[in-house]
């Protein structure tokens, strides 16, 4: 465990250095969140009725959405594991006492939460001061709250071990263009990225509430507003686990084939 | 004990002609081809040996390192490191060896070096009283003092490799595989280098395996080498017998003023030039000693050496007689 803090140590330590791009990221989070508000505002003020979600709970959906980007993205990717797999660097990696994919899991998930970390405390800053309605509401209670918590880590988990599959892929594919771009737009796209869920018609939506992409941040941002509550995120708390185990045993797997018949590029 | 026994190893490669056509039509068909990495390799390596593990390029020297890293999985074949078998017990494996790739690089790019140093030694679980002990030894050995504060990225190679060579034993490995380590060294680097390495298997009786094309660091290093060639372990002999067998020729050099002398019987030459002479001499015809002799009445010597034939000229005279 000890080394694995350490990994986690040294991924945060390196992320935290970049201050210039977490600014930058931080702006663009800005103007993207009230670009998504705005344009909501418009269709909801012609008929609020018509809409599956509250606009306060859409509010605080694409505030924290923004805050904790770094977290869920299933565009944000590790180049440095990429790399490793094409250069052939990973000759390295494969000489430590880990296990590459825990090793892996770690260093993906150290880098979303340093830079997560960042981000978020000065978009919450901002958000919860701005004038109605583009302020960013409380949870409804505290056990709420825990829940979104609960839930943030699991979509956390999800994300990482679905992104996982991704790099394992690289074993075979080589070039990592091709499968990003359709995993990222599929991803975000199914997640609740760009239109959260329940925006879905409803014979799609009830499928794609089953996904594992459904288990990513769709959970945690819904039930922050209380969107979702009760027995109803219980219930997407066990899709959550479920499929986080299922990516973690197939992607262990899958690594472990790819690892029996690798071979390290350029000599 | 390393004990490897028939290996075989072949990769698929993708080949493909130049032009537009054949790209083409690559994108249907492909030409694949069968590489025989390793065929057929074996041998034993004791405890506390230094072993310089030769061929030309492509012969598959790091395929066998790598195999011996448990990083490849080869076709057939066994392998037996300390009771364990490498690929099939990595981590348990990599835990005592250390490993130096010449050509990349362990060391975290944005940080300073002694933050990589630190995660290798949590990575490896090194007490702390080990790691200060090993840290300040080879900072002293390797001169690393004003190197380890500075990121991985701002080094030169020959500083980087320096780094790269400590960052492997700090977990005082038992088993030393290095590929290339002298690549890109300077010279006060490389004897530093060598050093340092004899010195490790001298006081802790690490086991040293070692890759390199630069024959000095051969004759420096290892009594024992392994010569590969086609994927085939052709010989496996120690240094000085393979010198001594190899060739008894001895070379000499002639320096002269005045006329260039004539030469007798059990003597080539090799090179005139401006007053200097090579002259391949047959011990069994003529004795060094009466070679010198002829030439002391015959003209005015400024200059005369005699060596045994190099590791640079043996190995090429290997390579040549083995047909690689």
């Amino acid at each position: 465990m000890k080394m694995y803090t350490a990994l986690f140590r040294i991924r945060f330590v390196n992320t935290l250095q970049y201050r210039a791009a977490a600014l930058a990221g931080v702006t663009t989070q800005f103007a993207w969140g009230f670009m998504l508000i705005l344009t909501f505002r418009v269709f909801y003020r012609e008929n609020p009725a018509a809409f599956p979600m509250e606009f306060s709970h859409m509010v605080s959906y694409i505030w924290m959405q923004q805050a904790f980007i770094a977290l869920f993205m299933t565009w944000f990717w590790e180049d440095d594991i990429a790399d490793s797999i094409t250069s052939g660097a990973i000759a390295y990696e494969l000489v430590r006492p880990l296990d590459l994919y825990n090793r892996w899991f770690c260093q993906c998930t150290a880098n979303r939460v340093s830079r997560a970390t960042l981000r978020c405390i000065a978009i919450f800053l901002v958000v919860f001061l701005l004038p109605e309605p583009f302020r960013m509401s409380l949870p409804p209670s505290f056990a709420q709250f825990a829940l979104f918590l609960l839930s943030a880590v699991l979509a956390l988990g999800v994300v990482v071990a679905f992104c996982m599959l991704v790099y394992t892929s690289l074993f075979y594919t080589m070039s990592p263009l091709g499968i990003r771009i359709i995993s990222a737009m599929l991803g975000e796209f199914l997640q609740g990225a760009i239109i959260p869920l329940p925006f879905f018609p409803a014979p799609i939506r009830v499928i794609v509430e089953l996904l594992p992409f459904a288990a990513m941040q769709n959970m945690p941002l819904r039930i922050y507003s209380g969107d979702i509550a009760g027995s109803d995120a219980l219930r997407g708390m066990i899709l959550q686990v479920f499929w986080l185990i299922m990516l973690f045993a197939v992607g262990r797997v899958a690594m472990r084939r790819a690892l029996k018949k690798v071979i390290v590029q350029g000599g | 004990m390393i004990n490897v026994q028939n290996i075989n190893k072949t990769f698929r490669v993708t080949k493909r002609q130049s032009g537009i056509l054949r790209a083409v039509k690559s994108l249907f068909s492909r030409e694949h081809e069968i590489v025989h990495a390793l065929t057929d390799v074996s041998f034993t390596i004791n405890d506390g040996e230094m072993v310089g593990y030769i061929g030309p390029n492509g012969a598959g020297k790091s395929t066998t390192i790598k195999i011996m890293c448990g990083i490849l999985t080869p076709d057939s074949g066994t392998c037996d490191i300390d009771g364990r078998v490498p690929w099939k017990e990595r981590v348990n494996h990599v835990r005592e060896i250390g490993v130096v790739f010449g050509q990349r690089s362990q060391l975290w790019w944005d940080v300073p070096v002694i933050d990589s140093f630190e995660l290798i030694r949590d990575m490896y679980k090194v007490d702390d009283a080990l790691y200060r002990r090993n840290l300040d030894e080879l900072t002293e050995l390797l001169d690393l003092s004003e190197l380890v504060k500075t990121p991985a990225r701002s080094l030169s190679l020959g500083q980087r490799m320096r780094c790269e060579i400590a960052a492997s034993l700090l977990h005082s490995p038992k088993t030393l595989f290095l590929d290339e380590p002298t690549i890109g060294l300077d010279a006060v680097s490389k004897i530093a280098v060598r050093q340092f390495i004899k010195k490790l298997n001298a006081e802790r009786g690490t086991t040293v395996i070692l890759t390199t094309h630069d024959m000095q660091d051969i004759e420096a290093l290892t009594e024992r080498i392994l010569l590969i060639g086609k994927g085939r372990i052709l010989l496996d002999d120690s240094l000085d017998e393979l010198k001594k067998r190899s060739s008894e020729r001895k070379t000499l050099v002639v320096e002269y003023a005045g006329l260039e002398p004539m030469i007798c019987e059990g003597m080539t030459v090799i090179e005139t030039k401006d007053g200097r002479m090579v002259i391949a001499l047959e011990p069994s015809v003529l004795s060094v000693s009466d070679a010198i002799a002829y030439f002391a009445p015959r003209t005015e010597l400024i200059d005369i050496s005699v060596s045994g034939i190099s590791a640079e000229a043996l190995v090429a005279a290997l390579y040549k007689e083995y047909h690689i």
